[in-house]
């Protein structure tokens, strides 16, 4: 029997000792009318060897196109010893660290990223994670109306400039305590402080702020985050990690700086895998820190005075307060900030900016190849990071269709979620994108591009 | 596994200035790293984040030093009452770890993804089957998530038959914490009903608590309590009469696997935490999966996206399909990963090892009770058949010894067993919930039976040594107190 080790002796010596005939008479108590005989919808069993052999055929199935989408989720260079290390079973096979003598590995770990990821986004606290980075936006968003002083307004302010998933996620995850997200418009692909001017002295929570934006554009974060104080409202940032090596962190945004910084940790060691698993981070100040969604892990000492890690103000949390916990969250994305934790580790402080470095130099390249290109050209002339918008003239899918087949995955395709900007598509080279991928996908994007022509 | 004695240094403390692990770079150590000149001055980073500047090796080391630190199911026998901690099985990640499956980009044509949605899908209909349910979306990343989606379903459905008054969801004293706090982040008022002497709710409590403005009810079954809830059928016709709806909380899924369904019993909405019952790793806290499925009145609303089949061809259902989603719980689409992981096990168990799995956890929480009761435990439910899990109540212990359920879970660690979870149900006393799961042997079990009884005759002989233990760990108790009132969440480098 796959994973029972269960002798038929054993089985026999168990029964005698709880006094029962038969495993059935275990169930007695379940109503008889309810309970099933069959599960004629489970295929049979299948041993290692054949679900080795399905899970090969199925993954080499999708193959591996060369990718050009970032689009919130970025492919970087993964240092062998993050996996290695992160799918020790110590690691993998833990607990949530509620029994802290046996889990001072795991607490010690997440005490580092906090440390770690704080620094990295300028803030003084973290918790040890949320779900992703759109569940962060909309956690930082609850928290914030929370944590306001002056205002009890439920409203909150995010450009269309923040990554359509995320206001999505944030919308239905909040909406039914009554916070209303209201989408401020950003048509020169930057959130400026003129769209802004229509909600000058009103009662609004907090305004998000992308860095780099969904677009891949620069906002003005210093004059944004003036304006956003000055008016009384709190300042959430939604920021790519990796950007950090080099961009200003949103502790440092403004006169005072962000109230909350929130994104995902999946460029930090973590694969691209279909969407997940990834982790969130949220960040703050020490002020907001009772406010905090999620798991917190502090230093302490034992009873002979010898430093120790436990998990702390667990008053915020649901097992403890229940129907008026901060937040809903229990299970969180620990392995994977096991990964992250690892990876900044490794990479350091130099490593990450060079990272940072490398992959806005990368997509300048693939954005100057691609609008050399006949029919493409750039949407917005402003300052950016690691991805642009391109705009074709002619429909994007079916030139991301010709693409995949020639096996280039070329761009997110914003034509549904931006109808107002035409053709769009986003595009991102990260680190691992050599020259020869960027040529290669210039020449595949020509040649779709002139056959399209033909064709038509 | 003998436990590490010493503790391991902060990562920071092994930091030096112009050490790195330079072959993970992507340019060369000592060639240019200035910003470019096209990203604005006011906009740079002016001082470098605090990373620390190690080797590689030291990386290594550390954290596996680190891992050491910790108890886990690889290396220790770990029965956390209502947590599932069964063995994960490595093909599980290591098939899920495929380079097709790990290259793919969330927002990657379907056309680039069919056999990763093809193990979606599949997934999709065998836990429809074993849950009993209509429909199933996969996207929430963990329990409480999936209790999220649940209860905003069931808020939805009300609010499209135009039902507004019902915002009220009933829950009994022994749920988990996340299910009041679900309810709160739904926007639901929260109504608890007491729970019986023999573990069942009290049904004329919840026939007094139902009514016009009830949106539905959260049940574990069996319970928190470690028992069957028997009058399920009874429970299920109450809230249906009064209009409301059954939220099933799958925690204890495991117990009744292949035995009985939620579906059957009535349940209109459920969620599974792929993470216990299907055996994907806890990771230290997660990442989980709480994937939900749904009766027919819900189908509907499931959270989006879904994995649709049409011909041979697999794709994303999102908004358009499904216009009365209650919308997306994540930026792609949940733990794709974990799920994997989870069809991964579900194929290699087939058919007739998902009845095993209930029977087995049955069979191996009820020898345990079993054998504990002989041994001078209580059970908190001496009368009832254990599910998948018990309680013992270390009440007596802790009145004639002093010594509390905590002292004898901290004792535990020093025979190298994890500890069960305590202090949870709250409304038993020095309650220790027991959850051996179906993976473990017998002989790991009457190890862990020698222990309770060893600490027990400790206890009475010579309590100060379970009421002072853990002594065998790298710490000794820690000072929570200290943890929360003198806050010290982050590392800070000694003052120069």
């Amino acid at each position: 029997m796959p994973f029972i080790p269960h002798t038929p002796d054993d089985v026999a010596q168990m029964l005698e000792a709880i006094g029962a005939k038969k495993v059935e008479d275990l169930f007695d108590e379940i109503p008889k009318d309810l309970r099933i005989e069959s599960l004629a919808g489970i295929p049979d069993a299948l041993n290692e060897m054949q679900i080795g052999r399905l899970m090969s055929a199925r993954a080499a199935q999708d193959g591996t196109p060369l990718n050009f989408i970032g689009a919130g989720a970025y492919e970087h260079h993964i240092p062998s010893a993050v996996w290695a290390v992160t799918t020790r079973g110590e690691f993998y096979s833990a607990y949530t660290p509620y029994q802290a003598e046996a889990s001072q590995g795991t607490l010690q770990l997440i005490y580092e990223y906090q440390t770690m990821i704080s620094s990295l986004t300028g803030m003084e606290v973290s918790n040890a994670s949320m779900y992703d980075g759109g569940s962060a936006v909309a956690e930082a968003a609850l928290m914030a109306i929370r944590a306001h002083r002056k205002s009890r307004s439920q409203r909150v302010l995010v450009p269309t400039t923040l990554h359509p998933n995320y206001r999505r996620t944030a919308v239905a995850t909040t909406g039914g305590q009554g916070v209303r997200f209201e989408e401020v418009a950003c048509p020169k692909g930057v959130l400026s402080v003129a769209d802004l001017a229509k909600y000058q002295g009103e009662d609004i929570a907090a305004l998000v702020i992308q860095q780099p934006n969904f677009f891949g554009v620069l906002e003005d974060v210093d004059a944004l985050t003036d304006w956003a104080h000055a008016n009384n409202i709190m300042v959430i940032a939604s920021v790519n990690p990796t950007s950090l090596g080099i961009l200003k962190p949103p502790g440092e945004w403004g006169a005072k700086g962000a109230d909350i910084a929130c994104g995902d940790c999946q460029p930090l060691g973590v694969p691209l895998s279909s969407g997940g698993p990834y982790a969130g981070f949220l960040t703050t100040r020490m002020e907001f820190v009772r406010q905090m969604p999620g798991r917190i892990v502090g230093r302490t000492v034992d009873t002979n005075g010898k430093q120790g890690f436990a998990l702390t103000l667990q008053a915020r949390e649901q097992h403890i307060r229940r129907g008026k916990a901060t937040s809903n969250i229990c299970t969180n994305q620990g392995l994977l900030v096991t990964a992250a934790t690892i990876y900044l580790s490794l990479i350091g402080p130099e490593g990450l900016a060079r990272v940072a470095n490398e992959c806005h130099r990368n997509t300048q390249e693939l954005v100057g190849a691609l609008t050399r290109v006949k029919g493409v050209k750039l949407a917005f002339e402003k300052p950016r990071f690691h991805e642009a918008v391109l705009l074709l003239d002619r429909p994007v899918a079916p030139v991301l269709a010709e693409l995949a087949r020639r096996g280039i995955v070329g761009g997110f395709d914003l034509s549904n979620d931006y109808p107002e900007l035409g053709n769009a598509l986003l595009v991102c080279a990260t680190e691992t994108r050599t020259a020869a991928d960027i040529k290669a996908y210039a020449d595949a994007l020509a040649e779709t591009l002139k056959a399209a022509v033909r064709a038509a | 596994m003998a436990m590490l004695k010493h503790p391991e240094k902060i990562i920071f403390e092994y930091s030096r200035p112009k050490r790195g692990a330079y072959g993970q770079w992507p340019t060369e150590e000592g060639t240019p790293n200035a910003v470019a000149s096209d990203i604005p001055e006011n906009l740079r980073r002016r001082k470098a984040p605090l990373l620390p500047e190690v080797s590689e090796l030291e990386v290594v080391r550390h954290f596996t030093k680190l891992s050491q630190l910790n108890f886990s199911i690889d290396t220790h026998f770990y029965p956390l009452g209502s947590c599932t901690m069964k063995y994960n099985p490595k093909a599980c990640n290591q098939y899920a770890m495929l380079p097709g499956f790990l290259n793919r980009h969330p927002l990657a044509p379907e056309s680039t993804g069919q056999g990763f949605l093809a193990c979606m899908y599949e997934l999709q209909e065998m836990l429809k089957e074993v849950t009993g349910m209509q429909g199933v979306a996969l996207s929430p990343m963990a329990g409480a998530h999936g209790e999220f989606a649940g209860v905003a379903m069931i808020r939805a459905y009300h609010r499209a038959r135009g039902d507004l008054a019902r915002n009220e969801i009933i829950v009994p004293v022994a749920a988990h914490g996340t299910n009041p706090a679900t309810a709160t982040m739904c926007g639901c008022v929260v109504k608890e009903i007491p729970v019986n002497d023999d573990g069942d709710i009290d049904v004329e409590a919840l026939r007094a608590a139902v009514g016009p403005n009830t949106a539905g009810i959260m049940l574990t079954n069996p319970s928190t309590c470690g028992v069957f809830e028997r009058r399920i059928r009874e429970v299920a016709k109450i809230v249906h009469d009064a209009g409301g709806l059954l939220y099933y909380d799958g925690a204890n899924l495991n117990a009744i696997l292949g035995k009985v369904r939620p579906g059957d019993m009535g349940f209109d909405v459920i969620h599974m935490n792929l993470h216990k019952t299907f055996s994907t790793p806890h990771g230290g806290g997660g990442p989980g999966a709480g994937a939900v499925g749904v009766g027919a009145r819900l189908l509907p609303f499931m959270p989006i996206p879904v994995v649709g089949k049409e011909g041979d061809k697999y794709r994303w259902l999102a908004e358009k399909d499904l216009p009365q989603s209650i919308g997306r719980l994540s930026a792609f689409m949940g733990n794709a990963g974990v799920l994997l992981r989870a069809y991964i096990y579900m194929r290699m168990l087939g058919r007739e090892g998902m009845h095993r799995v209930g029977e087995f956890a049955t069979l191996n929480a009820n020898y345990l009770m079993a054998r504990l009761a002989r041994a001078g435990f209580d059970p908190a439910y001496p009368g009832r058949r254990a599910s998948h899990e018990f309680i013992i109540t270390a009440k007596r212990q802790a009145r004639d010894l002093g010594v509390s359920a905590m002292d004898i879970a901290k004792r535990l660690l020093d025979y190298g067993f994890h500890a069960p979870t305590t202090y949870f149900p709250l409304l038993v006393p020095e309650c220790l919930l027991i959850e051996p799961t179906e993976t473990e042997s017998k002989e790991a079990l009457d190890g862990f039976i020698d222990a309770m009884v060893a600490i027990l005759k400790e206890a009475e002989a010579q309590a100060d040594l379970v009421t002072s233990a853990p002594h065998t760990m790298t710490v000794r108790r820690l000072d929570d107190v200290r943890a929360a009132r003198q806050l010290d969440l982050t590392w800070k480098p000694a003052a120069a």
